[in-house]
């Protein structure tokens, strides 16, 4: 096998593993970094993020605040420590995007222009129109490109980290062009492969966010955490899962049941404000946990509108006219027309809340290190955790920013402090385990169980269970599925043996990626018996801080559900309270 | 729900076993409002596991899913089944050698994106006091429109001149290094002029504005080349007829 000889490997490359690899590159021009991803790093998924990147920037703003927000928003589950972390240096991060010349939307005077998000007391998003994600992404790839010392590795799936000495190594990949595996042998390796959305089948995740990254470090040993709190955005569109940003309610669109009601007034969001006049954290600009939860209540009521994809509320943007919906959201216009044929300057847009965002994943510290030496995670595969029971929305992007360059400083110091070689004909063992196991899946002939097939079950078991609202007899059910999905996958048949481009191959190792992560979903959702943000369980109504406020992690096992523990989280100055989004918060 | 059986004529190839490529047809039920990659995901998901091609966002931003539709260079997620009455014949992108089925060997421009320095060379050091570069609505509005290129390659597969010659830089490389060009944070046109203007640069484009047509996110490649060409043309006069002129 051939063996690719590197200082750091970063498997992934959207916005964290480039920003990752901006930074090793910045710190020290003679560091070897590999950077390895299954697709090419412009298609990775950091690119459809829409409304924007949070960070201070105006005189009004404080770092107190979007550390408030930022906390009570995810139902003080955030460790406060990695969130002090996060707002301090959100600002230098979207500054130094702007010196690389990210087009950010501006203000008459030339500074950036900042617009309302959810949960967000202060205007701090920063955006570029409604594409923001999209020209991070090609910002910090065409940044890049200046570096010769970031060797790319385009089109390769991870498919095992190397340990040896209680450290990681490196990892094995398959080539996708030629089929063939190859072994990086590397001194420390940053994992920053994305989320999971694509376990469920109403999702705006893209094909490519299965979970790859956070199984890797999982099968490893590495704890996933707080994997029970799985984000639903409020507003897809029912035909595609689409998303249409938050920015549309931020630039004052408001929602609707089929009465014309602006309903989040009944669910704790109230009282209604004035059309046209949005006010920062309520009603529409409430938080997504709340507005989804708002959603499925009043469709019990069967207060929602039926299309022919179920149920929709009415996502109604008209009042903005034709011009500001060009300028700031044309591409919420777009897609409107073409995937659902309806125009938000004439006519309200059918919408429902959709599978977006995994706040759970590989767990790291404040340093984006796991606790396997040598392995580091960034972006929406790993769990600092900032986010906690509940995402603000532009929090992530910025979160991958943040965390990506913190994760190379990391690795950096890894390297200076463990200068040793690693054991060569140990490591070479077990990038031929890997071959072998992936070798197998070509050679084996009894396998009577489908790809397809498997993930239909999967997916169905995901979007019936692990909702927005969950139940303990759900979860216990969801568990029992997917552990017997877990071991007919082990009678997958690959159809494809051929090694040119095998997306068959491919799909099999995604889904058991899939697999992983969604036991790790269910366990730690039904281990936890409280309802706190994007956990809602209707057997158990409230939250629970005298025996949940913690952090679930669960623990990997081959044969076995995973076991969950618990693990403390960290308080500094703001002590759990009442989340209020009514309109009487100050 | 309405539904339709479409047909498909999708080419296929694996160099592995085939000697060259073939079409094979494909009769899948789709739904009225599909577009041409979910007709592809179902025959993938129901009929042959085989199919190779590539695709993530499903909304026009990945830039994965480039693909000759029915001839024309087309995004698959955003190619409606309802505009296809008849048969539909998929094959990969044109002018770019195949790697299996619709999957496409798209090396030779991720080279050359990189050869046209596609990031900001500042004009000026970013200010001491650590806060943004002021550029104002009016300075974005310049190069904004060539800021949204996904890398999709239509513009490629359709551009005559890049399938005649295949040096030419083509229309979307010429575009980024434009847009870097146009943004008045930057000041390496220069640095960059030594490939754009070169004879395989912006001086192949015949501007038959195909590139413009097919471009999914309206960045209008043939403007940027025409804009390139003027002000090397500029650059020309300057340096020859008038050589007391500062640039």
């Amino acid at each position: 096998m051939e063996t690719v000889r590197t200082d750091v490997a970063i498997v992934g490359a959207g916005g964290a593993g480039l920003r990752a690899a901006i930074a090793l590159a910045q710190a020290d021009p003679q560091l070897k970094i590999a950077l390895i991803s299954k697709v090419y790093p412009m298609r990775s998924h950091t690119c459809a993020a829409e409304g924007g990147a949070a960070g201070v920037i105006k005189p009004d703003d404080s770092l107190e605040h979007h550390f408030n927000d930022t906390v009570g928003g995810g139902d003080w589950l955030c460790d406060q420590d990695a969130v002090d972390y996060l707002v301090q240096e959100a600002p230098k991060e979207l500054i130094q995007l702007e010196h690389w010349g990210c087009p950010w939307s501006r203000e008459p005077d030339g500074s950036v222009a900042v617009r309302p998000f959810g949960g967000m007391k202060k205007q701090r998003t920063w955006f570029a129109a409604d594409k923001s994600g999209f020209h991070i992404l090609h910002t910090l790839f065409q940044t890049s490109l200046q570096f010769r010392s970031i060797e790319r590795y385009d089109e390769f799936y991870a498919t095992d980290l190397l340990i040896d000495e209680g450290r990681c190594q490196g990892l094995t990949a398959i080539e996708m062009r030629s089929g063939q595996m190859r072994r990086f042998q590397a001194r420390a390796v940053i994992i920053a492969g994305g989320g999971a959305g694509r376990m469920f089948p109403f999702t705006t995740n893209g094909a490519i966010k299965t979970g790859d990254g956070m199984a890797l470090a999982y099968r490893a040993g590495v704890p996933l955490k707080d994997m029970e709190f799985v984000q639903y955005h409020p507003t897809g569109l029912p035909s595609t899962g689409t998303l249409l940003t938050e920015a549309c309610r931020g630039e004052g669109g408001v929602l609707l049941n089929k009465d014309g009601r602006r309903f989040l007034q009944d669910y704790g969001m109230g009282p209604e404000t004035p059309i046209g006049k949005p006010v920062l954290k309520t009603m529409e600009l409430g938080p997504r946990d709340r507005v989804s939860q708002a959603f499925w209540q009043e469709q019990k009521k069967g207060k929602m509108v039926s299309t022919q994809w179920g149920d929709a509320m009415l996502l109604d943007m008209r009042h903005l006219g034709e011009k500001k919906i060009n300028e700031r959201l044309p591409l919420v216009r777009d897609m409107s027309i073409s995937y659902m044929g309806v125009d938000p300057v004439t006519d309200p847009v059918p919408v429902r809340p959709v599978v977006h965002y995994m706040m759970g994943g590989i767990h790291t510290d404040i340093r984006a290190a796991t606790p396997l030496a040598g392995l580091f995670a960034a972006g929406e595969c790993a769990c600092v955790s900032i986010n906690g029971a509940n995402r603000l929305g532009s929090n992530s992007l910025t979160e991958l920013l943040v965390f990506g360059r913190r994760a190379a400083l990391s690795a950096i110091e890894h390297l200076q402090t463990n200068p040793r070689a690693g054991n060569d004909s140990a490591i070479g063992a077990l990038a031929d385990a890997a071959q072998a196991r992936i070798r197998a899946l070509f050679q084996r002939s009894d396998g009577k169980e489908s790809v397809a097939g498997l993930r239909r079950e999967m997916m169905q078991t995901m979007e019936q269970h692990a909702g927005i609202y969950r139940s303990g007899a759900g979860l216990v059910e969801a568990c029992r599925k997917l552990g017997e999905l877990r071991r007919r996958y082990g009678a997958v048949v690959l159809t494809d043996k051929t090694n040119v481009y095998n997306t068959d191959l491919l799909q099999v190792l995604e889904l058991g990626s899939m697999l992983d992560c969604a036991e790790a979903v269910t366990a730690s959702g039904l281990a936890r018996e409280e309802s706190r943000g994007a956990h809602q369980r209707l057997d158990f109504t409230t939250r629970d801080d005298a025996k949940f406020l913690k952090h679930s992690l669960a623990w990997y096992s081959r044969a076995e559900p995973p076991r969950i523990d618990y693990r403390d989280v960290v308080i500094t100055k703001s002590q759990p309270g009442v989340r209020d989004y009514s309109g009487a918060h100050e | 729900m309405s539904e339709r059986q479409v047909e498909l004529e999708v080419l296929r190839y694996n160099p592995e076993t085939d000697q060259e490529p073939r079409f094979q047809r494909y009769s899948v039920t789709c739904r009225e409002e599909w577009v041409v990659l979910d007709a592809l995901n179902h025959v993938k998901e129901n009929v042959d596991p085989t199919l190779s091609y590539r695709w993530s966002c499903h909304m026009a931003v990945c830039g994965s899913c480039g693909m000759m539709i029915d001839g024309e260079p087309k995004l698959a997620c955003k190619t409606f089944l309802r505009d296809y009455p008849g048969v539909i014949r998929v094959e990969p992108l044109a002018h770019f050698p195949i790697e299996r089925d619709l999957v496409t060997v798209i090396d030779d421009f991720m080279a050359k994106l990189a050869r046209v320095k596609p990031y900001l060379i500042p004009k000026e050091p970013a200010p001491a006091d650590g806060s943004e570069y002021r550029q104002t609505p009016a300075e974005l509005k310049k190069f904004k429109q060539f800021t949204l290129c996904i890398n999709c390659m239509l513009c490629y597969a359709a551009c005559p001149e890049y399938g005649l010659i295949p040096q030419f830089i083509g229309p979307a490389a010429i575009s980024l290094a434009h847009r870097y060009n146009q943004d008045s944070r930057d000041g390496g046109r220069a640095e960059r002029q030594e490939e754009i203007a070169a004879t395989e640069g912006v001086w192949e484009c015949s501007f038959t504005g195909a590139c413009s047509e097919v471009c999914p996110e309206h960045v209008d490649p043939a403007a940027a080349l025409q804009q390139v060409k003027i002000k090397s043309t500029v650059d020309w006069y300057k340096k020859h007829l008038m050589p007391w002129a500062k640039e």
